[in-house]
């Protein structure tokens, strides 16, 4: 009986764990495999273990090129498509238009489309237009697909934003842009900063559209894919590994120094 | 008309066709406790956000001082507002709350003033908390403060005690009136509760439905209001449907229900077609038969239906022969004894007590139904 | 509230209409339109125009001689009669991984958003976190953990699960797997989202009415949370019909899906107007899967 109950108070929490493992099983396997020493090139079981991979994190050419390539781009997409989205938002959310269902749909329409049909499509925008491919074509494509889910975050924070509080600015002497600067922004900030996190590991992390449109820029996931055709070298891991827990860092970090400031 | 006066002319304001705030003109002196009555929705918030300049009339004009500042940006006015759900700023501490309006008006020594503020509301050391981190009275008193430190002309309170409880309520009421008087400055405040409105107010205003019913003093409204609503909204009436049947002198003449009744005309809003006879359950006195109704008095009989202790007083519910019911109020000062259910009595006013209303043709009795307490 | 919750909020449907505009701030909405409306037109409207347009291009042509517009709406029809399978497989391996994922979501944003109490932000962290291993090297390690002489084959094989010359890797299963794996957090965090709004009293007084919390569930919880089921499920079966790296790393040829053969069209193959043509058409299925989807479901806001 007392088993039972419990059973029943706490089954929904065991399974959600037991969700979290899966998630967690192939960055286990990745952290693991950042001690290894492979037997081959092409090899990709534990055979032994070794520091010289955290030791060594840049042996393989030009892997760490491609990671600060890919941190460079993920860092200029990010900004602009978090400042484009969250204007977008503010527009959304704040003002009545004409026009507000198109733009809706416009916002909406990146995030039905498959990554192959963005990226093909791009490349062949920029292909007419004689853009040369490179490290440019690619922030433009990152901003094009993160600008959406900049929007749908920074519009979620704004909805659930309560407009007495500007009001009361007003009625305390604050002009539009001081309400702004002081009150709206700081309560919207929360989500803008969710919505640059997003923003980042989605542009950091995308392969698709980059493949089609970097040219012979190589970002991280690019190496990643051309290394796994000749066999992964272990740093690729370590990578992972570092990327893995300084985002944990980061977020955890953020969200301790907000509860504390509340 | 003194420098500070703060008035209403005309003022309209429509959302679509819906009409909130029906041509108000009214004028608060300045130094005034003016309290706006009247049920949720009936437009109280709109007339004090209009006042503030977070919403523009439709029409008409709000002037303070004898200026026009209907169009001024809500920064532009000395007006400043305590909200409804006090609107305090989550992402800055008490003492940044309270100096916010400082700040933004570039005034020096915040420090002390701050300080001076947070003590006339009791909330000394409360500086550096979050406005999550305080009880609702201790919210409600970081909004006053907010607001009062910019020592505006007119600060407009938007129900600020409706979310505390009795005791908290009372207390409050006091403290406000305490503050007023200490800063001297116009108060708007804006309740439901008829109590708080009477006790804390110089004036009041009882709305409905976007307009002003009657305007006054809270005794003036209460002993003689102007409508039937006012009539039932600020305490309860009695109301006799009858007709105006002539005058006698100084005393109009009313036919109701086959019997003839006199209010003297000074106590008549009207003075012939159809009326309310009105009188309040607090001065219909009971007596046991016709003979020993006091010479001078008016009476209707009927037959006790209802009765209800409430400590204080009795409140009896009265069957009239034709069918409706009157209420009384009898004070337990253990003058008379209780009165049964079923007995037959005679319920008697004084003519002077009593007061006339218009009444639409074809409308009943209008007295509050059951034997509620007085809230 | 962590930074984490409001990546979780980011999905639920959710809009208060804004207030009416004041007079002299007519434009300043189109201002604070523009700079994105126009990233968004030139890179992805113009774009997919343009996509349509050279699927209907004569094939015979090339990139270096040009191509000529003869209107060819027969390029439709040989993509689609020589690439059917692959549409019906993405549908199919999409479909069953957005369902696994809201089997497995579901429980996992729920424990979060009412059981979880003070390791909530722990527990998100935790869903967002793998986000950053990038997708590709989580993929290798599936690829890793699923091979033939890893310990998983090794356990299923002995316990007579896997024959003993059967296999994970390479299989229908493992690029499902993949696609699941790959794609759960998508699901998870607008299930968060509109989970962690439901109010617990709700659920109390529920359970008060309907006794049965399995019946309190059906009639409370899960229609309260339907905005983030279907935000989620589209936000996981969109990428995920469209994915070739699955199938890449996990599969083989035969389980390639309409991704696989876009991008070899695209970039191997050379063959653009068909590439268009099939890219067009994945487009298009999975637009008109989505509205009526989204009607049908009757959530419009999440457009
Ligand atoms: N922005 C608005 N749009 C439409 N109707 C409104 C708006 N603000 C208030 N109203 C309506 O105007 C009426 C009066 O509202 P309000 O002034 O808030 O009433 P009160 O404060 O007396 O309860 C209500 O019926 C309300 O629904
Ligand atoms: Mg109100």
């Amino acid at each position: 009986m007392k088993l039972g109950r419990w059973l029943s108070d706490h089954w929904v929490m065991g399974v959600g764990v037991l969700v979290l493992a899966y998630l967690f099983l192939p960055i286990a396997v990745v952290v693991g495999l950042s001690f290894n020493e492979p037997s081959s090139r092409l090899s990709y079981d534990f055979n032994k273990f070794t520091l010289d991979n955290w030791t060594n994190p840049c042996g393989p050419g030009d892997m760490c090129d491609a990671v600060v390539r890919s941190v460079q781009i993920g860092f200029i997409a990010t900004v602009a498509a978090t400042v484009l989205g969250t204007l977008m938002a503010f527009a959304l959310v704040r003002h009545r238009f004409r026009g507000r269902a198109a733009t809706n749909l416009l916002i909406f329409l990146p995030m039905a489309t498959p990554e192959v049909v963005m990226g093909s499509s791009l490349l062949a925008l920029f292909v007419a237009g004689g853009v040369p491919l490179g490290f440019w074509t690619v922030v433009i494509a990152h901003v094009m697909f993160c600008v959406s889910f900049v929007v749908v975050t920074v519009k979620a924070r704004l909805s659930g934003f309560d407009s007495r509080l500007e009001e009361a600015a007003m009625d305390l002497y604050a002009d539009e842009f001081h309400t702004f600067r002081k009150v709206t922004l700081p309560l919207v900030f929360p989500g803008i900063v969710a919505a640059a996190l997003l923003a980042f590991s989605l542009s950091f992390d995308d392969f698709i559209i980059t493949n089609f449109n970097s040219g012979t820029t190589v970002t991280f996931p690019m190496y990643v894919w051309g290394a796994a055709q000749r066999g992964i070298p272990p740093q690729v891991n370590v990578i992972g590994t570092a990327m893995f827990l300084i985002a944990l860092l980061l977020v955890l970090g953020t969200s301790v120094r907000r509860r504390r400031a509340a | 008309m003194s420098k500070g006066d703060l008035r209403l002319v005309n003022l309209t304001k429509r959302f679509g066709v819906f009409t909130a705030v029906d041509d108000i003109s009214l004028t608060i002196p300045q130094g005034g406790f003016f309290a706006l009555l009247g049920a949720s929705g009936c437009g109280k918030t709109t007339t004090l956000r209009m006042v503030a300049g977070l919403e523009e009339p439709t029409s008409g004009k709000v002037l303070l001082g004898g200026k026009d500042i209907s169009r001024l940006r809500p920064y532009k006015r000395p007006v400043n507002t305590v909200f409804q759900s006090y609107a305090l700023f989550p992402h800055l501490d008490v003492f940044e709350n309270v100096a916010f309006g400082l700040r933004r008006r570039g005034i020096g020594d915040i420090r002390s003033q701050v300080e001076r503020m947070l003590a006339l509301v009791q909330l000394e050391g409360f500086g550096k908390r979050r406005p999550a981190q305080l009880s609702g009275g201790q919210q409600q008193r970081v909004a006053l403060a907010r607001a009062l430190i910019n020592h505006p002309q007119v600060l407009l309170l938007d129900e600020p005690l409706g979310a505390l409880d009795l005791k908290l309520r009372r207390q409050m009421q006091i403290e406000l009136k305490r503050i007023q008087t200490e800063v001297g400055l116009t108060f708007v405040h804006v309740t439901h509760d008829q109590e708080e409105a009477m006790t804390m107010a110089d004036t009041v205003a009882v709305m409905n439905a976007g307009r002003i019913e009657q305007l006054g003093a809270p005794a003036e409204i209460y002993e003689f209001p102007s409508t039937p609503f006012v009539a039932n909204f600020l305490g309860q009436s009695n109301l006799l449907a009858g007709e105006v049947a002539g005058r006698s002198g100084d005393e109009v003449l009313i036919s109701a229900y086959g019997s003839r009744f006199s209010v003297p005309a000074g106590r008549c809003r009207v003075v012939d077609g159809n009326v309310y006879l009105g009188v309040r359950p607090e001065k219909l006195h009971l007596a046991p038969n016709t003979d020993s109704v006091p010479s001078g008095h008016q009476w209707v009989t009927g037959v006790i239906s209802d009765s209800s202790y409430v400590g204080v007083s009795t409140q009896y519910l009265v069957r009239t022969p034709w069918g409706t019911e009157v209420s009384a109020f009898s004070s337990n000062a253990g003058v008379h004894a209780q009165v049964p259910r079923g007995a037959h009595v005679v319920a008697y006013w004084r003519p002077d007590h009593a007061f006339l209303l218009s009444r639409q043709a074809g409308a009943g009795d209008a007295t509050q139904p059951l034997l509620e307490t007085v809230p | 509230m962590s930074v984490v919750g409001h990546i979780g909020t980011a999905v639920g449907p959710h809009e208060t209409p804004p207030p009416p505009p004041r007079k002299g701030r007519r434009l300043l909405p189109y201002l604070l339109l523009l700079p994105g409306g126009l990233w968004l037109t030139i890179f992805f409207a113009v774009p997919a125009v343009q996509l349509a347009a050279t699927s209907l291009y004569d094939p015979s042509g090339s990139l270096q001689q040009g191509y000529a517009m003869t209107w060819e709406f027969g390029n439709y029809a040989d993509a689609l009669s020589a690439y059917w399978p692959h549409f019906l497989r993405s549908l199919l391996y999409a479909g069953i991984a957005t369902l696994l994922c809201l089997l497995l979501g579901y429980p996992l944003a729920y424990a979060i958003a009412q059981k979880a109490n003070r390791f909530k932000n722990l527990m998100l962290v935790c869903v967002i976190a793998p986000f950053f291993t990038s997708f590709l090297v989580r993929t290798l390690a599936w690829k890793t953990i699923l091979s033939d002489n890893g310990w998983l084959v090794g356990v299923l094989r002995d316990i007579g699960i896997l024959g003993s010359d059967g296999r994970l890797l390479a299989t229908s299963a493992a690029v499902v797997l993949g696609l699941t794996y790959n794609f759960l957090p998508f699901m998870v965090l607008p299930l968060y989202a509109s989970l962690d709004r439901l109010d617990g009293r709700l659920l109390e007084a529920a359970n008060d009415l309907y006794a049965s919390p399995a019946r309190a569930f059906a009639k409370v919880t899960l229609p309260l949370s339907m905005p983030g089921v279907v935000a989620g499920t589209l936000l996981t079966f969109i990428p995920a019909a469209g994915d070739y790296i699955n199938a890449e790393l996990l599969g083989t040829p035969n389980q390639y899906m309409i991704g696989n053969v876009i991008d070899s069209a695209f970039l191997v193959r050379l063959d653009y107007p068909q590439a268009a043509a099939l890219s067009f058409l994945l487009m298009a299925i999975i637009l008109a899967m989505v509205f009526v989807y989204v009607k049908r479901s009757g959530t419009d806001e999440v457009l």
